[in-house]
């Protein structure tokens, strides 16, 4: 019994260090590869090299990478501030005052969650070249245009609403007494109070928008107005690609969201399961 | 204070509450409008216009003509026989390495559960672009993926990962089992915290051994949250779009070309073809439906 036991032990931790190997080996080697040189890289070269500021400087002087971490960084920021912002006012709207009408707004809405983004490029695409007849600064090839279709998701609305069903409503009759307009309880009351779930549907909503690819690809034409995978992908898939530098791209780029992810662990495993709860 | 509990509900929503009742429609329109906005009516036009035909902006109306043409269409029954490939083997493959990856990590006596369980989640920080690539170099014919198999004569030649069509396919659900295992992971972790430790317990005293325990307890309770991870990775593979760009460009030949990838070569790189490319956007969403539908039936029934 205590043998079988051991070998139990054994094996659980056998397969555990065995996968864990193989989940962190690209992680390493992506590690080790923005030391090396691009032959060695292609060879698989998996000790550290002295080829590091070398890449680095290929990196900062790639103007048109240096450029895309910037668009990306506007566009990744003003998407979360507008898009939490927006979604947890149908949040607070749709649990705090109830209403038959709202419920089937409501249900409309998750319905959306259901439209799968493959099929909405091509009429977003003609509706904003529309938009960029009436208003270029909002149409296509601009920031703006990458950020419009998500400033209001069934997600993000789903999330707060879910998580307003926590909110202690009393704290709404107190501000109620001392003469707040409901816009007043939104933003002195309400979000203070939610921190975290903003915190959270933040977190998520970054990440999303740090890492989107397709529609910036299918809207964004102009290489000055690239976001950073556009970039990455670019430099990746050419027919001459150094090897180094798009590993020290990668790197530095993945960098922002490991940060979010090892500082704010508990608010990022909260957005994640706090949809289905 | 009593006399106003004597004046009628109605009255007492005076000009005040009526403001915050307007305010709080407000609230909720002001987002609705942008979903109708960017989803439904996009949705509604995508119809419109795969009821079309013509290169580019100049469209002619014909009709179900674009539907008709999906069904001798090679190339979009390609894409869509490879999603389905990706969907019928990479699916279930992630969710049971994660399910046995969360029971094991839920265990009270192992040791460096907090190291394992970041470094399986930590694929699901990385842009799939990025990541894409890596895989791109560790797999290329000379990579160290092949050197290393090599190496422990595990193959004699060089497999070709990009090259050969089973072994692209082969490759990108190897790519995507890498990247989403953790994501799903943590979903049923989170729900195995919520179940009480004694069911096992009692298990363990009627004889049931670790295998029995997994199918018979484990597996019903988070029957809920594994329905949740199977409808959201299904309809992200139906939208498989990243990865075979990134890591296999569609190829060779069209052997790793996902339904997306066809729809974006329709309007994008090819003649631009909008109507056609609509018609096959439909076909998502009516897989995404149909799938959704049938996952909600099983997760449903059994219980």
């Amino acid at each position: 019994m205590k043998q079988n036991l051991a070998m139990k032990k054994f094996f659980m931790y056998f397969f555990l260090i065995i996968t864990s190997i193989m989940f962190f080996f690209p992680f390493y080697f992506l590690v080790v590869s923005i030391t090396n040189a691009s032959v060695d890289i292609t060879r698989g070269r998996l000790l550290p090299g002295t080829h590091f500021m070398e890449n680095f400087r290929t990196m900062l002087e790639t103007t048109i990478l240096t450029r895309s971490v910037w668009n990306s960084t506007i566009i990744s920021i003003s998407q979360t501030f507008l898009s939490i912002f927006i979604s947890s006012l149908a949040g607070y709207g749709f649990e705090v005052h109830k209403s038959r009408g709202k419920e089937v707004i409501y249900n409309i809405i998750l319905l959306s969650m259901m439209i799968p983004f493959a099929a909405l490029m091509v009429p977003l695409f003609r509706l904003f070249g529309t938009i960029s007849g009436l208003a270029p600064g909002l149409g296509i090839d601009t920031l703006f245009g990458v950020i419009l279709p998500y400033v209001s998701t069934a997600f993000l609305v789903f999330f707060f609403r879910q998580n307003t069903k926590m909110f202690p409503k009393e704290l709404l009759e107190a501000g109620r007494m001392d003469g707040l307009s409901e816009l007043g309880l939104f933003l002195k009351i309400y979000i203070p109070t939610m921190k975290t779930t903003y915190a959270a549907a933040g977190i998520v909503t970054f990440m999303g928008a740090w890492n989107n690819y397709l529609w910036p690809l299918v809207i964004l034409q102009s290489p000055r107005n690239y976001t950073v995978p556009l970039v990455i992908s670019a430099m990746g898939s050419g027919y001459t690609i150094d090897y180094g530098s798009v590993m020290i791209a990668i790197f530095f780029t993945t960098i922002p969201t490991a940060i979010i992810f090892f500082v704010l662990q508990k608010h990022f495993v909260a957005g994640m399961v706090g949809s289905i709860k | 204070m009593s006399s106003e509990h004597v004046v009628p509900k109605k009255k007492k929503m005076g000009k005040l509450e009526r403001n915050r009742v307007i305010m709080s429609w407000t609230f909720v329109i002001i987002p609705t409008i942008f979903i109708v906005l960017f989803y439904f009516y996009p949705m509604i036009q995508a119809f419109w216009i795969s009821l079309h035909t013509g290169a580019g902006i100049n469209l002619n109306f014909t009709g179900l003509d674009n539907y008709r043409r999906l069904f001798n269409d090679q190339a979009f029954i390609r894409a869509m026989t490879n999603t389905f490939i990706f969907l019928i083997f990479q699916i279930p493959l992630m969710i049971i390495l994660a399910l046995m990856f969360s029971v094991l990590l839920n265990q009270k006596t192992l040791k460096y559960k907090g190291i394992f369980r970041t470094i399986v989640f930590l694929p699901a920080i990385t842009s799939l672009v990025a990541y894409s690539l890596v895989f791109r170099y560790l797999f290329a014919n000379n990579g160290i993926v092949n050197q290393i198999l090599m190496f422990i004569n595990l193959i004699d030649s060089p497999i070709l990962w990009l090259g050969n069509p089973f072994w692209a396919r082969v490759l990108i659900i190897i790519a995507i089992t890498w990247r989403w295992t953790g994501y799903n992971m943590i979903f049923y972790l989170s729900a195995l915290q919520n179940v009480d430790p004694g069911i096992y317990e009692a298990a363990r005293m009627d004889g049931a051994n670790a295998v029995q325990q997994f199918f018979k307890i484990t597996i019903p309770m988070l029957r809920p949250v594994i329905l949740f991870t199977s409808i959201t990775s299904t309809i992200g593979t139906l939208q498989l779009f990243d990865e075979p760009m990134n890591l296999t460009g569609g190829g060779p030949g069209n052997a790793t070309t996902t339904l997306s990838q066809y729809i974006y070569n329709l309007s994008f790189e090819y003649t631009p073809n909008f109507g056609y490319a609509a018609a096959v956007s439909y076909s998502i969403v009516v897989f995404v439906i149909i799938l959704s539908v049938i996952q909600f039936r099983v997760g449903r029934e059994r219980k």
